[in-house]
């Protein structure tokens, strides 16, 4: 029997379920971000202890210096759940998927003047080394983190992150070939000008507290990275010497920061207003990996920028400490 | 010259390779157990990394893409039906229960799922396991949010479902799905892919989803059947990925064959027992029903499973043993688990209630050598006493089987008429078990399954009633405490579907649809 | 022998893909169940994209499939052209 049902006004019972009403101070209609983010995470009466780390609980918030009254003070500003994060990424990869096939087209790979092309592939091929640790990263912070407003963001990063090796990868075969690749990673392996960034990467992978590599990976050296390489390099330095087409094959990573950015911002002034305590290890945490990350991406922007090397550094480090400042932690 | 031309197109399987393969590297500046510290303590032997394969080859691109799509009906749909008050066409709304079991029971464990997904990601140091189970946990999200979202309209209007994060951590039924995936997160990272991926995902995944997906399509949820079905299309590449991380790890060394054989003989047992809330499901709360428990276990494990394992007997790997006790026990499974539910639903986020006539007949073709003459008198007894007002409400607390921590209610193997019990001391305590199967598992690793919750004796501990509760005091209500705790409303949450708030409130609003037409 | 299958929802897109399917595979079975088409054969089941193509009149990527994929048995090989579900026995 089908019945029209829409004609049918009925009063419900309630408006969300009550953990959100609790949370959002009352019984009304919640988001979608809302219902799949709050309390989503396990918190109470674990049955036993991971045999990999018997000293914590399965999810346990004493993984990290950062103390909080409640998880759940993080909150993604662009209220990614699931569905959300992937329509937005589908469109993404649309317009990325239209700039590598206008690229492509057009043959523009091959009106690239040769010293673009060869600064653009030793300079951008080893960096899908880079973005493969970050994926590693993220799927850490997600795995030992406390709390779904603060961890979910991290897998979605961690998926971005693995997108991004794959484009830069695609732009390697685009403008050179499979042995490009190689080249690149045996750069990452051996060449000078990759020793540090590769050993900041390497003494990431070992940190133990999920927020201290949140802060080093998505706050610190993206915050300088992507400035760098595809604000300043990219877009404006070879942009001018000719190298349009390739600000076309990476407007995925600059779109990618901007959005992204918001969240890393957000997240750090959460967690420095909720205490003196926190503010003072964030800056520590803060100053410390970017005066690392900064000594570590000086050979590497050197590739592109010889002489002007420092001064450029210097501009981008500027506009991260007053990035900082703004999220409310001074360095 | 036009280097386009010279390029040649890279087949699927090559550039899969290309995007993927070379991406990591042997650290120099770290040591390798430094950055991968749990790989090692399991025994489980990996010599070439590189031998993953992921068969799916999915790129981030394409799966955004893919995944979009999907996300775009999904929501389309629950949309649509919300806006249409889409409820009111389930079949009866005893059938809403069923939705309420999977809420409080299903939801929550996708989502440690997906955190343990991460966690074996981050931990397995090859670039193929690492993409395969990071793509499954972000999956894994998906489906807990997808559910709750799905699910969300029915909490607006029926009972139940209203705090089932906090139930899904509290309520003594809910202990047995929380501390299955809890076994498997706190387990090794191959472990967690032997018992997630591969027992769970691939041998026993389709007993869970095809019949609840199914049910609701056939009792007219369509919210329910479309995020369903949208969560097995994610499944088709989670259970892929299950079967190659066996032949994997099999195929790395033989040492690696009996350590792999005794968790699969674990997991599948531990799974079965789970799956005992979805035996009932199916031959109870499905108003309409699709099939029973006992047809979908001889399609899903004896068929199919029978198929897989003849596959893997090239490696040595053999049927559980667990699957001869589980054969002798499908003819009974269901119906010892409604008798329970139907005992304690005074304690329960769901309501219960005694077949009709009907429903017995039916229970008797599917059940010619156990329902009529073990089961159907039982509740025609039940039925006759809750006519005389005397409906049956156990307020004795059961005794729990430590390991699947499942009410001691099931049948030795073989005779329906006496009770399985069996026990082990353990430096100076008594263990209780509900099979050798359960007692086994505990057996080889007693230090992890004597921390297990368990919900009774936490009960009889004190530990389970509001903060600030005096159990001393005159008059005190135990089962009212509880309630409490579990933030359950008396009356409107437990009991019998007959006389509940859900059965009034529908039969008056779909009474106003047949009016207003 | 053992059976593989490959289960898909029903709806428009499937239907050509369901037919393509049964085209290239005459041993396999075709069994309807409500919103899903559950397609059994024995030893192995063989998708091709071309057939689907035909079909469709239009470009089709065999990793489409997964939108409407409910549940499959089976060893999987897959390439651009071809999605094989296989047992060894
Ligand atoms: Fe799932
Ligand atoms: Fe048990």
């Amino acid at each position: 029997m089908q019945i029209d049902l829409r004609t049918v006004s009925i009063k419900p019972l309630r408006h969300t379920f009550d953990n959100v009403a609790r949370r959002i101070g009352a019984d009304k209609p919640a988001s979608r971000y809302q219902e799949g983010t709050l309390d989503m995470q396990q918190t109470a009466n674990f049955h036993y202890r991971p045999t990999w780390a018997p000293e914590y609980d399965i999810y346990d918030a004493s993984r990290t210096a950062i103390k909080m009254a409640d998880w759940y003070a993080f909150k993604d500003p662009r209220q990614f759940y699931y569905g959300a994060y992937c329509l937005a990424r589908a469109k993404q990869q649309e317009t990325a998927e239209a700039n590598f096939d206008f690229v492509e087209n057009r043959g523009l790979a091959g009106t690239l003047p040769e010293s673009v092309r060869d600064t653009v592939l030793k300079l951008l091929v080893p960096l899908r080394h880079v973005a493969w640790g970050s994926n590693m990263n993220n799927a850490s912070v997600c795995a030992y983190s406390y709390g779904t407003g603060f961890s979910q963001p991290h897998i979605y990063h961690s998926m971005d992150q693995l997108g991004i090796a794959q484009y830069i990868t695609r732009v390697g075969l685009l403008l050179g070939d499979v042995q490009t690749l190689d080249e690149g990673k045996r750069a990452w392996m051996e060449d000078d000008a990759w020793q540090g960034l590769r050993r900041f990467v390497e003494d990431s992978f070992v940190l133990q507290d999920p927020f201290e590599l949140f802060v080093v990976q998505n706050v610190v050296l993206d915050g300088l990275l992507y400035p760098l390489v595809y604000e300043t390099i990219i877009d404006d330095v070879l942009s001018s010497q000719g190298g349009t087409p390739v600000a076309m094959l990476t407007q995925f990573m600059t779109d990618w920061f901007t959005e992204t950015k918001k969240w890393a911002d957000a997240t750090v002034k959460i967690a420095a207003a909720e205490s003196a305590e926190n503010k003072a290890i964030l800056g520590k945490w803060l100053t410390d990996w970017r005066d690392r990350a900064a000594a570590a991406l000086l050979p590497v922007a050197r590739i592109a920028l010889g002489d002007r090397t420092d001064e450029v550094m210097g501009e981008v480090v500027q506009q991260f400490n007053a990035r900082m400042a703004k999220a409310g932690v001074a360095i | 010259m036009d280097m386009q031309v010279a390029k040649k197109k890279l087949g699927l399987k090559e550039r899969y390779a290309v995007m993927t393969r070379g991406l990591d590297w042997t650290p120099s500046y770290q040591k390798m157990e430094d950055i991968y510290p749990y790989i090692a303590y399991e025994g489980i032997k990996i010599h070439d990394w590189d031998k993953w394969e992921d068969p799916f080859r999915l790129t981030m691109d394409a799966y955004w893409k893919y995944q979009a799509e999907k996300e775009r009906k999904l929501y389309s749909v629950l949309d649509a039906y919300t806006q249409g008050n889409g409820h009111l066409n389930v079949t009866d709304a005893r059938y809403l229960n069923t939705v309420k079991l999977f809420l409080s029971g299903i939801s929550p464990l996708e989502y440690v799922a997906h955190r343990g997904f991460a966690h074996a990601g981050r931990q397995f140091p090859g670039p193929g396991p690492r993409v395969a189970c990071l793509m499954q946990s972000v999956d894994e999200i998906r489906h807990a949010q997808t559910q709750v979202h799905a699910v969300s309209n029915y909490n607006k209007y029926y009972n139940g479902m209203h705090d089932f994060h906090h139930a899904h951590d509290r309520v003594w039924f809910l202990s047995v799905p929380k501390s299955f995936f809890d076994d498997a997160i706190t387990a090794g990272p191959f472990e967690f892919m032997v018992s997630i991926g591969f027992s769970f995902e691939y041998v026993l995944t389709n007993l869970l989803f095809v019949p609840f997906v199914s049910g609701a399509a056939y009792n007219g949820d369509m919210a329910a059947m479309t995020f369903g079905f949208s969560a097995q299309s994610d499944e088709a590449r989670h259970m892929t990925l299950g079967l190659e991380v066996i032949k994997f790890i099999l195929e790395q060394d033989p040492d690696n064959v009996p350590i792999v054989q005794r968790w699969i003989n674990k997991w599948t047992w531990r799974g079965y027992r789970v799956l005992t809330l979805v035996a009932m499901m199916m031959d109870y709360m499905l108003p309409k029903r699709t099939m029973s428990w006992k047809e979908s276990w001889e399609i899903y494990f004896e068929e199919n499973g029978g198929a897989l394992f003849k596959d893997l007997a090239r490696y040595g790997i053999t049927m559980p043993k667990c699957a001869e006790h589980i054969a002798l026990e499908k003819d009974h499974l269901s119906h010892q688990a409604w008798s329970t539910f139907y005992n304690y639903a005074a304690a329960s986020n769901f309501h219960t209630w005694m077949p009709d006539e009907d429903e017995m007949d039916w229970l008797a073709s599917k059940y010619p050598n156990s329902f009529d003459k073990h089961y159907r008198p039982r509740y025609e007894f039940w039925r006759e006493q809750a006519a005389k007002g005397n409906r049956f409400y156990n307020k004795t607390l059961p005794m729990l089987c430590q390991t699947c921590q499942i009410p001691m209610i099931f049948t030795e193997p073989g005779d329906p008429t006496k009770i399985c019990y069996r026990e082990v001391d353990y430096k100076g305590d008594k263990y209780h078990f509900c099979s050798d199967h359960c007692k086994e598992i505990f057996e080889y690793e007693p230090e992890k399954y004597v921390q297990a919750w368990l919900p009774v004796h936490q009960i009889y501990q004190g530990n389970c009633f509001p903060e600030g509760t005096d159990p001393t005091v005159e008059g005190f209500d135990p089962l009212a405490a509880v309630l409490k705790y579990y933030h359950l409303e008396n009356g409107r949450d437990n009991l019998d579907f007959e006389g509940s708030e859900d059965q009034k409130n529908f039969a008056e609003w779909r009474g106003q649809a047949t009016k207003n037409i | 022998m053992s059976t593989v299958f490959l289960a898909l929802q029903t709806n428009e897109d499937t239907r050509p893909i369901i037919e393509a399917i049964l085209q290239d595979n005459p041993h396999a079975v075709c069994d309807e169940q409500p919103a899903m088409v559950k397609i059994n054969a024995e030893g192995k089941l063989v998708v091709r994209r071309e057939t689907i193509e035909e079909l469709l009149g239009r470009d089709y990527d065999l990793q489409e499939l997964q939108v409407n994929m409910i549940t499959m048995s089976g060893n999987l090989d897959q390439t651009d052209d071809e999605m094989i579900l296989f047992w060894k026995n």
